[in-house]
């Protein structure tokens, strides 16, 4: 039994990640297609028409996996820059800076998404609602970790001080999200309860789960891409990049 | 300790030489607040209503202003680098820059907001309100805003990537800040957000000085 124990730490290396990377970046891509097939099928032919919403509500199916993968995106991509700064691996911190564009891409479209719910069910783009502005400051949150990794040239000084600003934010959005809570609530302006509607279909919860199934195999489809470019892009200069099949076939 | 004190007074001692940064920030805090009324109207139901918003955005952007001069003389004269080569721990001797940023840009708008409140016609214990809340919140300003000061050290375009980062997690302290003044203007009790406030305020006491320290180490390689 012993030899068949698998040397995890093996693969924290760069050079033999890349190529697991890309032999799992297929399977993602095609989970990510079915579970979108049997959601969308779900959420446009299987769910009922809502009783107080009509088929507006059904942006749902993109809305609520897109701003659930956004905060869970946030949590993974702290704790990959977290174990980039205390252990000091090179392949954390690349995942950290292959995580937060899609991050940032699903808050984005979560609140995009939202728009276009809110404007037919309240009657507004935007309301100053608790979950939308903490969204808003997620999203903002993205942005600051791209920008400042953007603006630092060398890449490990990057990933530091991108990973020290991800464990500030990672503490803080828990904060943020209470104290817009309160603030809302004191300020009670268009009383906005989304999620009220105490029994959700039990179809309209499936097809949100497998959309977020969707969107998760998406993110990891798209990361791994991501990462595999980073590790191209960082490990340049090493040798077993230069003898990359797909690196020698260009340079000819 | 001794350290601490040393650092603080030093600090202090540069600012009182050049004066005109610390007086600029106070007077951009004076300058911003007068130009809501100009924008929005003089009705003072309405100005009453806005003013502890606009002197708590006003606070923040001015402790903005002040904050890439936190680190920035030091690190280009190499002092930062012997702070960090001295024995005495580098976490202390950053506190006590953050504690002398505090009294240079964060104490004279403590003092400044009750002449600026009279303005926006606030009664006298609403004043007392919006004092003791910048009492605590501007600290805490100070405190976040060092650990995006420490990460933007000698970053392309570092003064304008800074509010990027640190404003939005100014975003809790704004609202207890000034969410206090609100309860207290509404007939409520305001001692909730105080506490929370207050709360914040010890936590980051204890956690920024050792981010901004970890930034700085960074920044420093």
């Amino acid at each position: 039994m012993s030899n068949k124990i698998i040397h995890w730490f093996k693969y924290a290396s760069p050079q033999s990640f890349y190529p697991l990377a890309g032999k799992m970046i297929p399977w993602f891509w095609a989970l990510a297609a079915v579970f979108t097939v049997i959601g969308l099928w779900i959420s446009f032919f299987e769910a009922p028409t809502d009783v107080t919403q009509g088929e507006g509500y059904r942006i749902i199916f993109i809305h609520v996996p897109a701003a659930w993968m956004s905060m869970f995106l946030y949590c993974v991509m702290a704790a990959w820059a977290g174990i980039g700064l205390s252990l000091n691996t090179r392949l954390s911190s690349m995942m950290a800076q292959a995580i937060a564009p899609t991050g940032a891409l699903m808050a984005f479209l979560s609140l995009w998404t939202g728009a276009f719910w809110g404007k037919p069910m309240w009657g507004a783009w935007w309301v100053w609602d608790a979950r939308l502005t903490s969204a808003l400051v997620l999203f903002f949150l993205y942005i600051g970790f791209l920008a400042l990794q953007a603006a630092i040239d060398d890449p490990r000084r990057a990933d530091k001080a991108g990973a020290i600003l991800a464990l500030v934010g990672v503490v803080n959005v828990p904060i943020i999200y209470w104290s817009v809570k309160w603030w809302n609530t004191l300020h009670q302006g268009a009383s906005v309860s989304l999620m009220k509607a105490p029994t959700m279909a039990t179809t309209m919860l499936w097809g949100m789960l497998i959309m977020s199934l969707a969107f998760w195999m998406y993110a990891l489809a798209l990361v791994l891409m991501r990462v595999r470019a980073i590790i191209l892009e960082r490990e340049a200069l090493t040798d077993w990049v230069k003898n990359l099949p797909e690196v020698k076939g260009n340079a000819q | 300790m001794n350290a601490f004190v040393a650092i603080v007074r030093r600090d202090l001692l540069l600012a009182v030489r050049r004066k005109s940064e610390v007086l600029t920030a106070l007077f951009f805090f004076i300058i911003v607040v007068s130009l809501f009324p100009l924008g929005i109207g003089p009705e003072p139901a309405l100005l009453r209503k806005i003013a502890p918003g606009i002197l708590w955005v006003a606070a923040l952007l001015a402790t903005m202003l002040g904050l890439s001069r936190l680190f920035a003389p030091d690190h280009a004269d190499g002092t930062l680098e012997q702070m960090a080569l001295s024995p005495t721990p580098l976490g202390l001797l950053i506190a006590g820059k953050i504690a002398a940023h505090w009294i240079t840009a964060g104490l004279p708008l403590v003092l400044l907001a009750p002449v600026l409140g009279i303005q926006f016609d606030l009664d006298t214990d609403a004043l007392g309100i919006l004092v003791l809340a910048l009492l605590l919140g501007t600290p805490l300003l100070s405190l976040i805003g060092a650990i995006g000061a420490a990460l933007t050290l000698g970053v392309r375009g570092g003064g304008v990537l800074l509010s990027l980062l640190v404003l939005p997690l100014y975003v809790p302290t704004l609202i207890f800040g000034a969410g206090a003044v609100e309860m207290h203007i509404s007939g409520l009790s305001a001692a909730g957000h105080l506490s929370l406030l207050a709360a914040l305020l010890a936590v980051a006491a204890f956690f920024a000085p050792w981010a901004t320290t970890a930034a700085l180490r960074i920044a420093l390689e």
